[in-house]
């Protein structure tokens, strides 16, 4: 039981994809204009990623080695596949806001990297575990992101309008490179929390 | 013909696929740090996108299309980029050992560049034809090792200079890239 619930404490703190690891940076930087999207997307790729490291964790014994990879591809294709139609039948608003990005989960580095680095190795039940707690991770990081770059540019948070009236919104933060600003700054600031502390710790 | 050049240098210049449609977002932070690598980076690519903009276009039209089976078209895809990446870096290593190592590690990357997937896609999306496909790929590609070749360069600058701490690293990598999409952002209304 400990052991599950480090897999969900390293997933989303210690080596959380976004912020630790700097995996699947295409849609971090790109569905993040609003929060409800970053929010969407960071579910999309969780339930993709459980499904993945659920079917491969179940079939690690019985896929060959040297063709390891485009077995995982495939499979995680045809989860994304079945998750597209989901979302394309029950939150076609979401569907339309996210397109393009959806089928792109597909090639979401963070989950050919759970594949290969955890649920080809490990037994079904943690590796499930792996996956909710890196998923978490990756929508809590897309999330925060939406949350300051919805913020800046538009004044508003999941569209309810936050900031005080003076504020004039910058709608460069929805586009390009607001998207780069922001999780610079973000960087930066986690950096700097983790400097401080490690010098702390030393002192 | 006209149409055709937009297209070019709309999906080099306005359209860029990492500045502004943050795609290939990956290798143009990872593989950046020199020059050289980054070059090789962007001429496999650049092979791979055109390859793969034109035989999708003939899976999709001639495969998927005839059987109704468009809903499977990521997985389809993604066997092609995939089997191409393969296939080229069968041929690459026999033809041409010399650009077999300059390239060769970057090859695999390749298959999970979600800009290659991307620009199949959006080539669909749009109801390119085959000779718009071809040529959208490219310039799309040429416009990746466009931005990734210039990030490397200031990247060999920035390593002199003296960053904060907290900004080593990753930070200021993002940052540079920032100022970069804002310079690019100047080209939007350059075509109608």
């Amino acid at each position: 039981m400990r052991e599950l619930i480090n897999r969900l404490k390293t997933g989303i703190f210690t080596e959380n994809p976004t912020f630790m690891q700097m995996l699947g940076m295409c849609p971090t930087l790109a569905v993040t204009t609003s929060a409800q999207a970053g929010l969407g997307m960071g579910l999309a790729t969780t339930a993709v990623l459980i499904l993945s490291n659920f079917a491969i964790s179940l079939l690690r014994k019985a896929i060959p080695v040297k063709v390891r990879i485009p077995v995982f591809v495939v499979l995680i294709a045809t989860f994304v596949t079945i998750i597209e139609m989901l979302l394309k039948a029950y939150v076609p608003a979401l569907y339309n806001e996210l397109g393009l990005f959806i089928p792109l989960i597909v090639v979401n580095c963070i989950i050919l990297g759970r594949a290969e680095a955890y649920a080809s190795k490990n037994k079904v039940l943690p590796s499930v575990f792996d996956g909710i707690g890196m998923g978490l991770g990756f929508t809590f990081a897309l999330t925060l992101i939406s949350i300051v770059r919805e913020l800046l540019a538009y004044g508003t948070i999941f569209d309810i309008k936050i900031a005080p009236k003076f504020y004039e919104a910058s709608t460069i933060f929805a586009s390009a490179p607001g998207a780069y600003f922001v999780l610079g700054f973000l960087l930066a600031g986690i950096a700097a929390i983790r400097n401080k502390k490690s010098s702390k710790g030393r002192a | 013909m006209t149409d055709l050049l937009l297209l070019f240098i709309g999906s080099i210049l306005i359209n860029n696929i990492v500045l502004s449609r943050f795609l290939g977002t990956c290798p143009f932070l990872g593989v950046s740090s020199k020059i050289k690598t980054a070059t090789g980076m962007g001429v496999a690519v650049t092979f791979v996108i055109t390859l793969a903009s034109f035989i999708s276009y003939i899976v999709y039209e001639y495969l998927l299309v005839p059987f109704e089976l468009e809903y499977l078209y990521t997985i389809a895809f993604i066997l092609v980029i995939a089997s191409l990446v393969q296939f080229v870096e069968l041929v690459i290593q026999k033809t041409s050992p010399v650009l077999y190592s300059a390239l060769g590690i970057y090859l695999p990357l390749i298959t999970t560049n979600c800009a290659v997937l991307g620009i199949v896609i959006i080539n669909v999306n749009s109801k390119y034809t085959l000779l718009e496909s071809v040529v959208n790929g490219f310039g799309t590609a040429l416009g990746f090792t466009m931005a990734i070749v210039l990030l490397a360069g200031i990247r060999e600058r920035i390593q002199s200079n003296n960053i904060p701490k907290a900004f080593k690293g990753f930070p200021i990598l993002l940052i540079t890239a920032g100022l970069m999409a804002l310079a690019f952002l100047g080209f939007q209304g350059m075509i109608k």
